[in-house]
């Protein structure tokens, strides 16, 4: 096992674009262990935050750092965004395709793909272009993408935004067993039930601050500030 | 009318005969063109790649400056290419005037700024589709390019078809550069030309419909072979 990029820190960071502040300034420390929800009404800036961490957004100020230098630890996550980008190849090859970059053989790429593609239920498909394929599938064959590089961390951003009950359900069970292989997961998602089933530990932003962060138990039952309370009571924050 | 009749009919019997002069001709023109399309896609492409990807200070210039540059008038470049070549100029040394190489790079001149923007054009569409993953799987930008150029094969078989059109049925600049001269440098345009000005028109349209058949011929079985409208292909 390669050492932990974790845990992650940012400190003071803040993206603002054309004077309106998007996200931050968020200081806040994640141990990244098990799941994570990140969650807010829109605009509150969870995709930006999201991004953040990452590091695919430029930070207007402050830090996002990694316990390993920036190298080590963009290879050991991957994204997985609300509208699931998939290439236009079949569905082996866009499985192959971050392999392929790392520099992984193609016949050791192939074979990982293969059982990638087994596990999200896409067996006998490999060949299909993969634009083709229906939502659901796209969103499963962009999480199989994301995990095929086993990273340390994975974010997500409303992966489940548009799925019905049945491919929703597939998700967190490839979540759950993603966490269960140690990776870290960070997902924002807009249901409540979701974050019910999934987290470990909750986040939550309203208008660009991140003002709660406490573990799934403490943050359901007890929430400390008023925003959290009124959005787990289903009332509409302004 | 007649004109016309006696062009399809000579055009038929060069055909049936297998002319040898009409061969080496054909064969020549095809040459030429490929090899200045083989050329100007190797620099055009990554180019037009290049420039949807990199955010360089001279950017927009360069793509306003491609963008003009397509409708380059060609005896212009002819022109250029002449006085670069010829005796007394900088690579008059090289002995390239009136050689085929001579119009493959006058072709090359001409074609790969039309490549280049139809390659930039479409790879811009789909940069803005792969943008996000791309920069998450932190690629470089060989990588980047590589994708792109691998993703966008299919749009970019239209500017290399774009390309080969306009250099095939192009005259101005080969016939200056070129000089027409049979066995050496006489291709179907110029040839077509000559034949025009000698008023051999029957022997003029038999060549244009050799070359209007070998465009159509060279664009179908590129779209044969790739299999482009097929369903389940892209």
């Amino acid at each position: 096992m390669v050492s932990s990029i974790l845990p992650l820190r940012l400190d003071g960071a803040f993206v603002k674009r054309r004077g309106k502040m998007l996200a931050g300034p968020v200081d806040l420390d994640l141990t990244g262990e098990g799941v994570t929800i990140l969650m807010g009404p829109n605009g509150a800036g969870k995709t930006t935050l999201l991004r953040m961490m990452h590091g695919i957004e430029r930070l207007s100020g402050g830090t996002v750092s990694w316990a390993a230098d920036e190298e080590t630890a963009r290879a050991a996550q991957s994204f997985v965004f609300q509208t699931p980008v998939i290439m236009r190849r079949s569905v082996l090859e866009n499985l192959m395709y971050p392999l392929r970059l790392a520099g992984v053989a193609k016949a050791t790429a192939r074979k990982h793909a293969e059982e990638a593609c087994a596990m999200i239920g896409l067996a006998g498909q490999e060949g299909q272009r993969a634009t083709r394929l229906s939502g659901g599938e796209k969103q499963k064959l962009a999480l199989a993408r994301a995990l095929i590089r086993d990273p340390q961390v994975l974010f997500l951003d409303e992966p489940c935004a548009n799925l019905d009950g049945a491919s929703t359900r597939e998700i967190e069970t490839l979540l759950q067993a993603a966490a269960g292989r140690g990776t870290g997961i960070i997902m924002s998602t807009h249901s409540i039930g979701q974050a019910k089933r999934l987290a470990r530990d909750m986040l939550f932003m309203n208008r660009g601050r991140l003002i709660e962060h406490s573990p799934a138990d403490v943050f359901f039952t007890s929430a400390t500030t008023p925003e959290a309370r009124a959005f787990l009571n289903g009332d509409i924050l302004e | 009318m007649s004109d016309i009749w006696e062009g399809l009919q000579a055009a038929a019997w060069l055909l049936i005969s297998f002319d040898a002069d009409l061969w080496e001709i054909t064969l020549r023109s095809l040459r030429v063109t490929l090899t200045a399309l083989l050329i100007a896609c190797v620099i055009a492409m990554p180019l037009g790649a290049l420039l949807v990807l990199r955010r360089f200070w001279a950017r927009r210039f360069v793509i306003a400056l491609l963008n003009s540059l397509m409708g380059l008038p060609p005896v212009v470049v002819g022109l250029i290419v002449y006085l670069m070549l010829s005796r007394s100029g900088p690579f008059g040394v090289l002995n390239l005037l009136f050689t085929p190489t001579a119009m493959v790079i006058a072709q090359v001149i001409i074609i790969t700024p039309l490549i280049a923007s139809i390659t930039h054009q479409a790879l811009r569409e789909l940069w803005s589709e792969y943008h996000d993953l791309l920069i998450s799987l932190n690629t470089s930008i060989f990588q980047r390019v590589r994708t792109l150029l691998w993703d966008g094969r299919r749009t970019l078989l239209t500017a290399a078809l774009a390309g080969f059109g306009r250099a095939i049925g192009e005259v101005g600049a080969i016939m200056v550069v070129g000089g027409n001269i049979d066995n050496a440098t006489r291709v179907l345009t110029t040839a077509i030309a000559l034949e025009t000005g000698k008023g051999d028109f029957a022997m003029a349209l038999g060549l244009g419909m050799v070359l209007i058949g070998l465009a159509v011929t060279v664009n179908l079985a590129i779209h044969w072979l790739t299999g482009t409208e097929r369903a389940g292909r892209w």
